[in-house]
């Protein structure tokens, strides 16, 4: 490592990509798991075999294995938020977002590669983010006795467990880009700058 | 970043991580005595139970009432999950209707004692149309009647210091819940489903309904509850049958 080399992500934003990328992994495992005991999704509050669905995923239903699954998403979850808000405090309070995530007005060309990429980062963040978070608590009965609000806002528990599902699959969607991106610019050098912070202007 | 630790920055943080290690020491000690922390608790993944257990319980005062629905919302479509157990004790009870049928109390109680579904039936009825949702994803709204749990708990004399009450049912699927669940107004032994007496595989003749949680704590066929100030004794010491399956004892989630 030469320290020559250009700082160009903070210790912060290494340390919240790499345990968010981990809680991120268990998550869509455990989310997997979870929805293959009932992979039918439903608009409304009530939905079940026997009533009228919206789609039926071309899963087959595996009941009754997904104990542990649940045991690891709420852990993955209570990882991937803390290491959210942590992210977010740092990226308000050093301006991180306005300078290196939200598009600004020179990148607004369209079709422009910057603007597409800083599009998808703020997507993620500020949008599908707190989307997964908001629509997994609404089917939790007891933050629903607390909030009936969220539960209100998307349509009933059922819709928002539709929603959860999309929204999760639009974090896949974004995990599979996000990687096909790192690979085509050099995988070593993308995730060595993302370990240890600098980037080699050359690659390696 | 500086490469040398001097003496004062390892004083300092020899202080932090031992007033820290104190800290939550305190914090579980804490924690404890005021019912945040799940008997399921134990290992990796009982560091995110217990955090959704001690929030949600702290965002959730006891009268927090679960959505209740209008009749228009009852659900035509009521899968069941589960049926009836086939054990002769429970098949004789139900070709009798549940005539010899008694929920025995013990524990710690003033006056243990058990209660014949006639007994039930007449104590203050109790009526509400909730959600109900299945931790496979399902759920249906129905009306559910019974008699509130913390009414029968006054009249055997629940004791002050006890923290949960376990329920006993014909069939394996045993749970607990805490005082502050079993003390909420929508939390009741029903008798009743749809204006009906519950159907046999939705659990006659009395199911426990718990409306601020998954479905998997409204136990079934109910026989037997106990009071008590400890889950250690009971199975592996979890709580009930689903934790020793590895589901959440919280099931508010």
């Amino acid at each position: 490592m030469h320290l020559g080399e250009p700082m160009r992500h903070s210790a912060i934003v290494r340390a919240t990509h790499w345990v968010m990328a981990a809680a991120t992994v268990a998550l869509i495992v455990s989310g997997v798991a979870i929805l293959i005991a009932h992979p039918r999704l439903y608009w409304g509050e009530t939905g079940g075999v026997g009533g009228p669905s919206l789609i039926d995923l071309p899963i087959p239903f595996l009941l009754g294995h997904s104990g542990w699954g649940r045991y690891l998403h709420f852990l993955a979850a209570w990882i991937a938020v803390a290491s959210g808000v942590i992210y977010l405090i740092y990226g308000i309070v050093t301006r991180h977002f306005v300078r290196e995530v939200l598009p600004s007005s020179t990148d607004l060309v369209p079709g422009s590669y910057n603007a597409m990429q800083r599009g998808a980062y703020t997507i993620l963040v500020f949008m599908i983010g707190p989307l997964v978070l908001v629509s997994g608590l609404a089917f939790s009965p007891a933050i629903a006795s607390v909030m009936p609000a969220v539960v209100a806002v998307f349509g009933g528990q059922q819709s928002a467990r539709t929603i959860h599902f999309f929204a999760g699959l639009a974090v896949v969607v974004f995990f599979v880009g996000h990687l096909v991106m790192v690979w085509l610019n050099g995988f070593v050098a993308r995730t060595r700058a993302m370990i240890t912070g600098r980037a080699s202007t050359e690659g390696s | 970043m500086s490469r040398i630790i001097s003496r004062r920055r390892l004083i300092v943080s020899g202080l932090t991580l031992a007033a820290g290690a104190t800290g939550i020491a305190g914090a579980v000690r804490l924690a404890d005595r005021y019912g945040l922390i799940p008997p399921d608790h134990g290992g990796l993944f009982g560091i995110g139970e217990t955090l959704t257990y001690a929030s949600q319980r702290m965002l959730m005062s006891r009268q927090r009432l679960a959505r209740e629905f209008g009749r228009s919302d009852i659900s035509k479509v009521i899968p069941v999950n589960g049926r009836a157990p086939k054990k002769d004790a429970y098949q004789r009870l139900l070709r009798d209707e549940f005539r010899d049928w008694r929920l025995a109390v013990d524990g710690l109680v003033a006056r243990p004692s058990s209660f014949s579904l006639e007994d039930l039936m007449s104590y203050p009825s109790h009526s509400q149309i909730t959600h109900q949702a299945c931790e496979e994803g399902w759920s249906f709204i129905a009306e559910w009647t019974g008699v509130r749990l913390s009414y029968v708990l006054d009249l055997v004399g629940a004791d002050p210091r006890a923290r949960y009450v376990v329920f006993f049912p014909f069939d394996s699927f045993w749970e607990s819940i805490d005082m502050a669940d079993a003390l909420h107004p929508q939390t009741f032994l029903a008798y009743g489903m749809n204006g009906q007496r519950i159907p046999t595989d939705h659990g006659a003749p009395v199911r426990l309904r718990v409306s601020r949680q998954l479905g998997y704590k409204s136990v079934k066929y109910l026989s037997r509850m106990t009071v008590t100030d400890t889950l250690q004794p009971f199975g592996k010491g979890t709580g009930g049958i689903n934790a020793e399956y590895g589901y959440s004892w919280w099931a508010g989630i």
